[in-house]
């Protein structure tokens, strides 16, 4: 046994720890700002003619043109008004259906059929019934939103209040909470987290649906704006309207987040 | 307040039908003041007991008999093993709760929680959420949650099992002195021999599953006990003394048990 034995010395030294991820926003902001720039240049210097897609300064020209001439204005009131008549509508529906069919064993056989069945069906092709019941104006529209709110609020509150962790209802139950107060002290703000998931598909679904009855059946309105564009081939009005709608759309993410923030409290977000 | 439980059956049903006993008969008093541990193989059904005193499941048969003036006071409050208190409260409010649903003003379950959080030792804290705090502190919002409705019997489901052995400890030491102020009468289920020595008066060793009470034992130290206690060769030779008759049970338990997850 010839082989000498050898050592092996490891050394692991002290490193300066490098933050990570330090470079994310000015990604984020670059790949944005970057796209907007490419669409520039492609329509300045490419020769795409500006009926197909006219450069993101035509767009926000006109934009501004819209805000100071009051189009804007009055396209944006019009459609919000629906958005959030529905909303508010459609959303407190399905809090109060929600979580009484979670609560009462008749009342979720009775709705749980009903809801499993309503569900799938894409909302926008109940608005010929709608306006045929309600009428062309502003009625049908709004409960078309409200409808298309409904949903997966009544199903995300449903779920929130049935999943209740077990042991949180029986600490209340010991500590003398009334089946009432278990509703209203325990499996509702337990549920908040699932139900604030809801309102934010409520609230994509109130501007899909906001600007699809609109296209179908409205004078005024972010949708009618977009299809009128269109049909003028006015391009960069259209992409103008569009540009508000992603605008609306990010905002009503963020409220909705502030919103949480403020009324989900103690948990770690 | 007297507790005296009288033949009481559990049996759970499961989902395909079968049946699960769970308790086989218990007899058993507790006296007024009196602090008893139940301890016994995992899956003995001694949380299921203290679920049937604290009125949250009924018995299959059998009757637990609460005896002496309550005095207008809630007949039980339970510490939970998971804590369960309510994350999106906060400590004082955690603690109010059961003030709060039994109608007591703001003004006033809020300076009675106040005072149960310093009773624990977590002033300073009223204002945290659950989430903020560690395990200990968390068990210790449990009970002061528990006792701020002044109950008349407290009952505490493996209050300490959640905790690291240290802590475990600490707190053992803390509801020793909060019992020897408050002399509440107190039913304790915990699988720690030496845990239900320290603190208890009588010690009951429960069989295996269906669980009956196989043997009660009173506890000889005096009080007030001190942590001095538990390095006492008297201690030792006393909880060893329970060991061996929990042993053949507990072992028993384990090999009847494989693959069975029914509830405890």
């Amino acid at each position: 046994m010839a082989t000498e034995a050898r050592r092996d010395v490891v050394v692991l030294e002290a490193r300066a720890e490098r933050a990570e991820g330090g470079w994310r926003p000015a990604v984020r902001a670059a790949s944005l700002a970057g796209v907007v720039v490419a669409w520039e240049l492609a329509t300045r210097l490419g020769g795409i003619p500006a009926v197909f897609l006219p450069p993101p300064t035509a767009v926000a020209a006109e934009l501004l043109g819209m805000a100071t001439g009051g189009e804007l204005w009055r396209s944006l009131q019009a459609s919000l008004v629906r958005i959030v008549l529905g909303f508010l509508l459609g959303t407190g529906a399905g809090v109060v259906v929600g979580t009484v069919a979670a609560v009462s064993p008749l009342a979720e056989a009775v709705v749980d059929p009903l809801i499993a069945a309503t569900y799938p069906i894409p909302k926008i092709a109940l608005l010929p019934l709608l306006v045929l019941w309600l009428g062309i104006g502003e009625a049908s529209k709004v409960a078309v939103i409200a409808i298309g709110a409904f949903f997966p609020v009544a199903v995300g509150t449903m779920a929130g209040i049935r999943g209740t962790d077990p042991q949180l209802v029986r600490a209340a139950v010991s500590l003398g909470a009334s089946p009432f107060q278990v509703v209203t002290k325990v499996r509702l703000p337990a549920s908040l987290p699932v139900m604030f998931a809801g309102f934010r598909l409520a609230a994509g679904m109130s501007l899909l649906l906001v600007v699809s009855a609109e296209m179908i059946a409205a004078a005024t309105g972010i949708g009618f704006t977009i299809l009128h564009a269109g049909d003028l081939m006015q391009t960069s009005k259209l992409l103008a309207a569009i540009v508000v709608l992603s605008a609306l759309g990010v905002l009503s993410t963020w409220g909705l987040q502030a919103l949480e923030r403020k009324v989900v409290r103690g948990r770690p977000h | 307040m007297q507790v005296r439980f009288e033949s009481v059956h559990k049996t759970y049903r499961r989902r395909d039908g079968t049946e699960v006993p769970a308790l086989a008969g218990v007899d058993l008093a507790v006296a007024s003041s009196e602090f008893v541990s139940l301890v016994g193989p995992s899956g003995c059904g001694k949380s299921t007991l203290l679920l049937i005193a604290a009125g949250l499941l009924p018995p299959t048969s059998g009757r637990v008999v609460f005896e002496g003036d309550a005095g207008g006071r809630p007949r039980t409050a339970v510490v939970f093993q998971e804590f369960a208190l309510f994350p999106w409260r906060t400590v004082l409010d955690n603690v109010a709760f059961g003030l709060e649903v039994r109608g007591v003003g703001r003004a006033e379950r809020l300076e009675r929680a106040a005072a149960l959080v310093r009773q624990v030792g977590l002033s300073g804290f009223e204002s945290r959420y659950p989430h903020e705090l560690s395990g200990g502190m968390r068990q210790r919002v449990g009970i002061a949650r528990a006792l701020c409705v002044d109950p008349a019997v407290l009952l505490m489901d493996e209050p300490l099992s959640a905790l690291d052995a240290q802590t475990r400890q600490l707190l053992q030491e803390d509801i020793l002195r909060l019992w020897e102020t408050t002399r509440k009468t107190v039913l304790y289920v915990t699988h720690n021999i030496q845990e239900a020595v320290f603190l208890s008066d009588r010690v009951v060793v429960m069989s295996r599953r269906p669980g009956r009470v196989r043997e009660v034992l009173s506890v000889p130290f005096p009080r007030p006990r001190t942590e001095a206690l538990l390095a006492d060769p008297e201690f030792g030779r006393f909880c060893h003394r329970i060991w061996s008759s929990l042993k053949e049970e507990a072992r028993a338990a384990l090999e009847e048990t494989h693959g069975d997850g029914s509830p405890a």
